[in-house]
């Protein structure tokens, strides 16, 4: 029973970093960013390049492939999406197609026969209740909490925070307002590449790095959104404590194979059942005839 | 931009050459049939020998491929730029069709061909009543509901080892013979491909273009949206199914990676290149896009790679894809005008 409250807020904390990212970008700049979970496998390869390959220290590669991922985030909206803002679905299909070029590019060009793995932040395990807890997954726990509390103080108190979530409201009067919209659409892709990355190089160390983790990443990020409704960062993370413990109660009864069918589960059924999601802001009448 | 150019401006005529006016049959003189027969011709011509000129068995089964890739992009483009619901999820169609004439065929003993024509219907049914639910959905929503479904089914059949698990079906009946195989697939891509040319321009056909257009118009005249939606993705997917079924008696083998991703995606990519709306376009796209894949995999998923970055071009950079570009050429007259 304890382990299942565990875990199960382990895996609710894991899925809520993973849909950040993703809730960020569609919140403020309206673009399904197919790409998330390329974005998430590229920072784990670079991080492993970085220190692995390159023998920088550990801290120093996680903060650089942070980097670069943001980078290379903002580069796919400044030089491809850009050209296609507004049109949802060849958002989609644009940036679906940049991720499956990275992911499966990864697959061709050299990351396989072995297994690529980082270590742990923090070696060791301790004894909750009865359950043992490796500290690595209670700092995946501190660290969803802390990112969270960041991204509310980012985007209530400092100039860009509050610049983009003037866009996310309001794109008309955020340019009344001298916002530049596709800097801040940019900018929003920049960090959400990067909260990507961050999810990346925290949830890595607990397997390998492959790129699989990419196609599921993906899912997971689009079942959180989607179940809490598009655009609202509440309801993400509220949904990613209802898939997350779902996940592990499937898992425990029924089987590891279950966790992916109850994430493509919830996306289908919610979106049949009630398409805005739990906290969504859209009218149900603006999707459905 | 020199001075000379920016005071000129392209002007594009229709030429008036046309099958039907409003009322009456239009072709004036042999030249004009030709003009206007010549392409069609040289498709049709061009696909019914394309069997004798390729080298080998093997390529000759990529034309079966292409024609299976084909059937999916026309589906694709009909529900696209037709009925307004874009469908990422061509795997779906493929799978159901494939495992049920597999099925049909093992455990039953029913010959491919009616194994095919059975799954083909019993297929699209499945593959509507699963899609009715979600078909109220507009957009970015319906297009991630038919992304997700392929890769439920397949992770369902993996984790309840349903229909031999991750094995597959074995010992699926092949075509009698390779002409048998080929032609049988190239005659459903033109009768297909001409059927929904005809469609698309009967009443039903600008009923389900009013409904991409303006549901709320249609729904006050008194139609059902969802009516027509549901058949149009029941014709969708009965094209998609037929592909899925034939090509499980092509690989003698049908399983989960009848759910591939290269189903959902290869024939949007080849939709796009082609020109959507058109019809022709996604055809003669997979024509091109199928054997560059074809080429390519001995690279392993490079050819993945290779179409996503094709793919992502066309959307990103030439929209409009090499049908409707042509298509302009070849109606229009182009002229400078002085400005």
């Amino acid at each position: 029973m304890i382990d299942i409250l565990v875990y199960g807020t382990v895996n609710s904390i894991s899925l809520a970093l993973m849909a950040l990212g993703f809730a960020l970008v569609y919140g403020i700049s309206r673009v399904a960013n197919f790409a998330h979970g390329a974005l998430y496998v590229v920072t784990g390869f670079l991080t492993w390049t970085l220190f692995r390959g390159a023998g920088l220290n550990y801290v120093a590669s996680i903060l650089l492939a942070m980097l670069m991922t943001s980078l290379i985030g903002a580069a796919i909206y400044q030089f491809f999406l850009i050209r296609v803002r507004g049109m949802a679905i060849s958002e989609i299909i644009a940036s679906y197609a940049i991720g499956l070029a990275i992911l499966e590019g990864f697959r061709w060009g050299g990351f396989k026969g072995m297994t690529y793995t980082l270590p742990p932040f923090v070696e060791g395990s301790v004894m909750l209740a009865g359950t043992p807890v490796d500290y690595h997954r209670l700092l995946v726990v501190l660290i969803g909490f802390a990112v969270v509390a960041f991204l509310w103080i980012f985007t209530h108190f400092t100039r860009i925070g509050l610049a983009l979530r003037g866009m996310a409201q309001d794109e008309r009067a955020a340019l009344m307002l001298g916002i530049d919209s596709d800097l801040m659409a940019v900018v929003a892709m920049g960090f959400g590449a990067m909260l990507a990355g961050l999810s990346a190089v925290v949830l890595l160390p607990l397997g390998n790095i492959v790129v699989e983790k990419g196609y599921d990443v993906l899912i997971q990020a689009i079942a959180v959104c989607i179940v809490g409704g598009l655009g609202s960062w509440a309801g993400a993370v509220v949904a990613a404590f209802i898939i997350g413990f779902a996940q592990i109660l499937t898992v425990v009864y029924w089987g590891a194979h279950y966790q992916m069918v109850v994430a493509l589960l919830a996306i289908i059924l919610t979106l049949v059942l009630r398409p805005s999601g739990l906290l969504g802001r859209h009218k149900e009448l603006e999707e459905r005839v | 931009m020199s001075d000379e150019q920016r005071q000129r401006r392209k002007e594009r005529l229709d030429r008036g050459i046309k099958v039907r006016a409003d009322s009456l049959y239009a072709m004036m003189s042999w030249r004009e049939l030709g003009y206007l027969t010549a392409p069609r011709l040289l498709l049709i011509g061009g696909i019914l020998v394309l069997p004798f000129l390729v080298p080998g068995m093997y390529w000759q089964r990529v034309i079966a491929v292409i024609c299976i890739y084909a059937l999916l992009a026309l589906s694709f483009d009909l529900l696209a730029h037709f009925v307004g619901l874009v469908s990422l999820g061509g795997a779906l169609f493929i799978g159901i069709g494939g495992y049920i004439s597999a099925m049909l065929n093992t455990s039953m003993g029913v010959p491919p061909l009616a194994a095919i024509l059975i799954a083909a219907l019993l297929g699209g049914i499945i593959c509507t009543l699963l899609l009715l639910p979600c078909l109220p959905l507009r957009g970015v929503y319906f297009a991630i509901v038919t992304l997700m479904y392929p890769l439920l089914l397949m992770r369902v059949i993996e984790a309840m080892d349903l229909f031999g698990g991750t094995d597959g079906i074995m010992g699926v009946d092949s075509f009698p013979n390779r002409w048998v195989e080929q032609y049988f697939m190239i005659g459903m891509v033109l009768l297909f491909l001409f059927g929904l040319r005809r469609l698309v321009n009967t009443d039903l056909g600008l009923v389900l273009r009013a409904v991409m257009d303006n549901d709320q118009a249609v729904k006050a005249s008194g139609m059902s949206v969802t009516v027509f939606k549901a058949l149009a993705v029941f014709i969708a997917a009965f094209m998609g199914c037929l592909g899925g079924a034939s090509i499980v008696h092509i690989y003698m083998w049908g399983g989960i990676s009848l759910f591939a991703l290269d189903f959902s995606i290869l024939p949007i990519a080849a939709t796009i290149i082609g020109g959507g709306g058109t019809l022709v376009g996604p055809v003669l796209g997979c024509f091109i896009l199928v054997p560059i894949s074809e080429l390519l995999r001995e690279f392993g998923t490079l050819r993945i790679v290779a179409y996503s970055i094709i793919l992502m071009a066309f959307v990103v950079f030439r929209s409009e894809g090499l049908m409707n570009y042509g298509r302009r050429k070849y109606n229009q007259f182009e002229r400078w005008v002085k400005v």
